[in-house]
């Protein structure tokens, strides 16, 4: 009996393994067609159709790919501090990482939003969160360079962020990690979650002509988890939807204690109402910190400044401006259609996907068809929101975008696919499998009026075999298909940056002629630039020394140092000369715990030093400019603390007679 | 970009330079700029330069504002590589260039960089000496012509 029993186990056992095995195809390379190669093929020296920004996830950065070769142009720096080109190290970008919680060089970023005009991306700028602690940055697309990072005050994670009004009149945050407000004491019971914890979607305003952001108003709400967000447009602009799980209003083991429910929520707020209750001064002012960070191009250095107010609006006391809409499961994805009208909602544990009428929300909301409410904000019937759902489309749907021909294309996690589906019918067209464990997509202009629906990328979070093994880390990975046809092809596999999460996508021509070349070095009001070599000189005031200095090709001045001590604090303020593209100088000395810099043409940067030993150190460009880049080198002495030792500084003087009298 | 500018600068050096030099800054352009095989090209006038400018008017005297505009820009842009003696630095020194040059060749080359060392003899001679190629400082059109009269109150023109 026992040995039957345990043939039995074996029997379902080797069932279940070859059952599992049978989901997948049996060789990954068997997905791919013959064409593939030539579909995803840039030749040598052309350009990408399109740009890929994607978000770097726990690297804290955001990361440049074309479309369709895969090719990684460039990682941004933002959240991370990057020795290599001295952000987050340099005097002038220190300012950039800072926080209501002093200096913090790295986090954790989750999702990427270009900018749009008329709900049609305009290559502007792009929008990074930072999931950690809780801030929104902001990146030039003609630079390519972090211009602004905002701290978010009222929250803690922030996760259903950075995406935008149509106009990008706002970006907004919402808080996964719900916690008591700042200005109350937060010194509590964990377990008093349900009576003192918080969360908070908070409405950044983004200037129409500088970008320059600001925290408008937060709307204060019940304590959940806010997960992802997207706008309305069209019909249904004005309105703004976030997803949120964890109505259990758990405050530990969420794993099993906020997936009790049948349903969770998608809230949606009514902005132009809240705009409205803000005006008659409904507003609460809050008195909080964040710290508001802002790069200048062209002193070409950063400000902090700490705010210390922000305006609340109460949602339960304020009537019509929030609502619930019941949603199936955990809902991640929040996605909003090209035309405006329709809301699709992806349960993390569900095994449909459920798509939401704004028409038949507003008919509801007139008619004040309620469920009940949910700690004071009306909870709208499911059925009288719900367009209908798609049945059996897979397992685990995360997010959807759409390719303007009235398709949607969405991914899901446990059953590791892309499902392409009809939204007016909302039948099941295709899927195609992912290799392994897809969380977003990406189709370019996806979440816009406007798609360019070409291609379809898979943004996987498990690689496994996929790539040469690499020990134990392995790298992320995207997947590129073409949806050009009714029946998905994937082309290629390529490797990312960290953890990708959101991207974005758009066509290169919105970018590509806008992007500057060079700082035009008249331009500089670097309180420490030298414009010119006849502007160089070493300035001691007491143990600080500041040392304005030129590079270009290829010398560095002043090139001989003198009369630096121990406990000295040097700064090296580096004015790159040039005024041609791609002609960076690198600036490095030897043990200088700090950083290297990365000066562009026409910037200055400046590197903090503390020299800790007496002698002779180097000094050199680190990117390679010029047949003479080797040359590009000079000295620094170092005398003992005390000395007398007279400071000297030049370029191509001090010459073998000053040798002489050492001999 | 920077090892294109390698691999050009090799192949001058090495003498090579027959036909093919394409453009480093412009992928878009069909038709590469070539040069004959023995680094003159027939169609190619060495007393213009090539580049925009093709008449300069010059006053009989200096304009001494425009030399004043000129020193400033001279200071930030040229003075790192250039002396004004006679003296080479990282390139050759001014004292003498307004007569060894014609005004169009020097403006040509001072904002037309790459093509004319791609081309012109007497750029890529003084390139077998220095050894580092001039860098493009992007001067605008006035800027060209404010460091010319510079350059000429430097050779004594009064």
């Amino acid at each position: 009996m026992k040995s039957y029993r345990n043939g039995l186990a074996i029997l379902v056992a080797i069932a279940a393994i070859t059952g599992f095995n049978a989901c997948k195809p049996k060789n990954a390379s068997s997905a791919v067609s013959g064409d593939a190669a030539a579909k995803a093929y840039v030749a040598p020296g052309k350009y990408d159709e399109f740009y890929n920004f994607v978000s770097g996830g726990f690297s804290g950065q955001l990361a440049v790919y074309g479309i369709p070769s895969g090719r990684l142009f460039r990682t941004i720096p933002i959240y991370s501090a990057d020795p290599e080109s001295g952000w987050g190290y340099s005097e002038e970008t220190k300012p950039m990482l800072n926080t209501s919680h002093g200096y913090i060089p790295w986090d954790d970023s989750h999702h990427s939003e270009l900018s749009q005009t008329n709900g049609e991306i305009d290559g502007r700028w792009i929008f990074v969160n930072g999931n950690n602690t809780p801030r929104v940055a902001r990146v030039d697309l003609s630079t390519f360079r972090t211009s602004e990072i905002i701290e978010i005050p009222n929250s803690a994670g922030n996760h259903s962020s950075p995406f935008i009004t149509s106009n990008t009149e706002y970006v907004v945050a919402g808080t996964r990690f719900s916690v008591p407000p700042d200005n109350v004491n937060g010194d509590v019971p964990i377990n008093t979650y349900k009576k003192n914890f918080k969360g908070t979607v908070s409405f950044i305003s983004v200037d129409k002509a500088t970008g320059n952001m600001k925290v408008a108003f937060q709307i204060l709400l019940p304590g959940v988890d806010f997960d992802l967000a997207h706008a309305g447009k069209g019909p249904s602009e004005g309105w703004f939807f976030f997803s949120c799980y964890n109505s259990e209003q758990a405050n530990t083991l969420l794993e099993v204690n906020a997936s009790q429910k049948d349903k969770d929520f998608i809230l949606a707020v009514n902005w132009k109402k809240a705009e409205e209750y803000l005006a008659q001064g409904k507003a609460q002012k809050v008195t909080t910190k964040y710290a508001h960070n802002v790069y200048d191009e062209k002193s070409h250095s950063a400000t902090s400044t700490i705010e210390t107010e922000v305006n609340v609006l109460d949602a339960k006391a304020l009537a019509d401006m929030c609502y619930f809409i019941p949603c199936p499961k955990s809902p991640h994805g929040c996605d909003v259609d090209p035309n405006g009208e329709y809301i699709v909602g992806s349960g993390k544990l569900a095994a449909l996907i459920p798509v939401f009428s704004f028409a038949k929300l507003q008919t509801a909301i007139a008619a004040k068809d309620f469920e009940g409410n949910y700690d004071g904000i009306p909870v709208v019937k499911y059925e009288s929101a719900l367009y209908g759902e798609v049945k059996k489309p897979g397992l685990g749907p995360l997010h959807t975008e759409f390719d303007g021909k009235g398709n949607a294309y969405t991914s899901f996690f446990v059953s590791s696919e892309v499902v392409k589906w009809n939204v007016k019918d909302l039948k099941v067209l295709d899927r195609a499998p992912t290799y392994y464990s897809i969380g977003h997509l990406c189709v370019p202009g996806g979440d816009s009026k406007k798609p360019s629906a070409k291609y379809v990328i898979a943004y996987n979070k498990i690689t496994k075999d996929r790539y040469l093994p690499t020990g134990p880390e392995l790298t992320q990975s995207a997947q590129l298909f073409d949806i050009s046809g009714d029946k998905m092809q994937l082309i290629l596999d390529f490797p990312t940056v960290g953890e990708p999460h959101y991207a974005q996508a758009c066509p290169a021509d919105l970018i590509k002629s806008k992007s500057v070349k060079f700082f035009k070095i008249e331009e500089n009001t670097n309180p420490y630039v030298s414009k010119g070599e006849g502007e160089t000189k070493v300035v001691r005031k007491g143990n600080r020394v500041d040392v304005w200095m030129t590079v270009i090709r290829s010398h560095i001045t002043p090139d001989n140092i003198e009369g630096i001590k121990v406990g000295d604090e040097v700064y090296f303020h580096v004015t790159n000369l040039e005024q041609d593209w791609d002609i960076p100088h690198g600036f490095a000395i030897k043990g200088n715990n700090n950083s290297e810099l990365l000066v562009m043409p026409g910037e200055t940067q400046t590197i903090k030093w503390m020299p800790d030993k007496v002698g002779i150190m180097p000094m050199y460009c680190t990117d390679f400019c010029s047949a003479l880049h080797q040359e590009m080198q000079g000295y620094v002495r170092i005398s003992p603390a005390g000395s007398n030792t007279a400071l000297l500084f030049s370029t191509g003087k001090n010459v073998p007679a000053a040798d002489s009298t050492a001999k | 970009m920077k090892n294109l500018s390698l691999i050009i600068f090799a192949a001058i050096l090495l003498g090579s330079c027959g036909g093919g030099s394409t453009s480093a800054s412009d992928q878009n352009k069909e038709t590469p700029a070539t040069v004959a095989s023995d680094g003159t090209n027939p169609s190619y006038d060495p007393h213009r330069g090539e580049g925009k400018f093709t008449k300069v008017d010059i006053g009989a005297t200096l304009d001494a504002s425009m030399a004043d505009a000129g020193k400033k820009i001279f200071d930030v842009k040229c003075s790192a590589c250039h002396k004004l003696t006679n003296e080479k630095l990282v390139g050759p020194g001014w004292l003498g260039v307004t007569s060894r040059h014609q005004p169009e060749w020097i403006m040509n080359f001072i904002t037309n960089t790459d093509e004319m060392i791609n081309k012109d003899p007497a750029a890529q001679a003084q390139l077998e000496i220095c050894l580092v190629r001039m860098p493009n400082q992007n001067l605008s059109d006035d800027d060209a012509r404010h460091l010319f009269e510079f350059m000429r109150r430097n050779d004594g023109v009064k």
